[in-house]
């Protein structure tokens, strides 16, 4: 499996997550690719934190400048929508306005910490919204190739990267598998076609539990 | 200056700038970032200025341009990753670059715009941009204080102002425009379109003129925006 059909695997599968009267913030990478996969008839409010509340397709045509996402990019909105100064939008990031943020990550821990900013002595972007989001979201899921190019694993015991905030992520989905995370830890809810829980095992250097569910199927 | 007719030359603020100044700058990835008062900000050749904005546009979008003559020796941020000349003078030593989690750096702007001294938060706590900052033990929980921001100079863009300073915004290029606005001493807003007083709608009125101290209209975007450049 390539690197570009597995972000379309997993976007697909994150699609699943986002249902009708959400308020919803996608991140940049893999999040972005989301909208692709939603039913039409899927009716939420996406909300990009450069000021706007209900973000539109991409315009055919006539792209303005000024309606953009936060990535810059030409988008429409929705009936409905808003735009707001960014006090405002993270305001409403903060006090928990935000029923679902769906973020790209390196690294989460068996804990649910996050770490999806910074890479020491590579790259160093910067955090942009994402300590915000990772905070103050009601819900957040990570989304991120199940290993990093050389094969290390992601999914991991402690994260080894600066973190994005502690204790954040509720659930990853990967190209392997979907894992929830609470006080109990990792359990991994569903494999993803293509692989097995030994397959999974192997890539994954947290201890996890399995579910049910998962148990009958493979045993 | 006539405070009902703030309406100036770039001329007539490019001597605002000076070496060693705070300036703020409007804009999200270059959107709202004014493109006619950067350019001015060039011309002015001032150097040592310490930048205080969401991000460092790209290397030839908004305050980018300027972060890449070597100019500013400071820039408080959320993110640089759009420009990666930004991210090679941090690493050279030649950028000081702070990075403030993106709302809190809009609230620490807004707080000093509205004559706050900073305020508690538990956003980055547990992560390494808490490292030297106060925490604060509030019946038995810990924040962290985050400082207010102010400068010398704000640089915004908007849709539309009337003489006084009043100022209507375009979508999302809203942005921080309107935080930096009230944070700076000398705010300079570059607009579209400029119209009499009375002509805008109270209500629809984001920024009160008592807020800017310039208006100067705009000689338009003079770049070219990545998903222009990246073929279709």
């Amino acid at each position: 499996m390539d690197m570009g059909d597995s972000r379309q695997i997993i976007a697909k599968r994150a699609a699943q997550e986002i249902v009708t009267g959400m308020t919803v913030n996608l991140g940049i990478g893999i999040p972005s690719l989301i909208p692709d996969y939603i039913d039409p008839s899927t009716k939420v409010f996406f909300h990009a934190e450069n000021g706007l509340l209900g973000l539109g397709p991409t315009p055919a045509e006539n792209p303005d400048w000024a309606l953009s996402n936060a990535a810059g990019y030409p988008v429409s909105i929705v009936n409905g929508g808003s735009y707001f100064d960014s006090a405002l939008s993270f305001g409403m990031i903060r006090s928990g306005r935000i029923d679902l943020a769906v973020l790209g990550s390196l690294q989460v821990s068996r804990d649910g910490d996050l770490a999806n900013w910074i890479v020491p002595g590579k790259r160093v972007p910067g955090v942009g919204g994402a300590m915000e989001l990772a905070f103050g979201a009601k819900r957040l899921i990570a989304l991120m190739q199940h290993c990093e190019k050389n094969g290390k694993p992601k999914i991991v015991t402690t994260c080894t990267l600066p973190l994005t905030a502690t204790g954040c992520v509720k659930r990853v989905i990967t190209e392997m598998a979907v894992f929830d995370i609470d006080k109990s830890g990792l359990t991994l809810i569903e494999v993803m076609p293509g692989f097995t829980v030994s397959d999974i095992r192997n890539h994954t250097e947290a201890d996890f539990n399995i579910a049910e569910k998962i148990k009958e199927t493979n045993d | 200056m006539d405070t009902f007719n703030k309406v100036a030359d770039y001329q007539d603020v490019q001597p605002l700038f000076f070496d060693g100044m705070t300036l703020l700058f409007g804009g999200f990835g270059g959107v709202g970032t004014p493109p006619t008062l950067v350019d001015c900000l060039i011309e002015s050749g001032v150097k040592d200025v310490h930048l205080i904005g969401n991000d460092a546009g790209f290397p030839w979008i908004g305050i980018g341009k300027f972060v890449c003559l070597k100019r500013a020796v400071s820039l408080i941020a959320s993110h640089i990753g759009s420009n990666p000349v930004a991210g090679q003078l941090m690493h050279d030593g030649a950028l000081n670059v702070e990075f403030s989690p993106q709302g809190i750096l809009n609230e620490r702007i807004r707080s000093g715009g509205v004559g706050l001294n900073g305020f508690l938060t538990e956003i980055g706590k547990g992560t390494v941009l808490a490292e030297n900052k106060p925490i604060v033990n509030i019946d038995g929980k810990e924040y962290l204080y985050e400082s207010p921001l102010t400068g010398d100079v704000g640089i915004i863009y908007a849709r539309k102002a009337d003489t006084f300073g009043n100022l209507v915004f375009d979508k999302t290029a809203r942005n921080n425009n309107p935080l930096i606005a009230m944070a700076a001493k000398i705010t300079i807003a570059e607009v579209e379109e400029i119209v009499e007083m009375g002509a805008l709608d109270p209500e629809e009125i984001i920024v009160p003129g008592a807020y800017v101290k310039y208006v100067v209209p705009t000689k338009g975007i003079n770049w070219k925006w990545i998903w222009e450049i990246q073929g279709k």
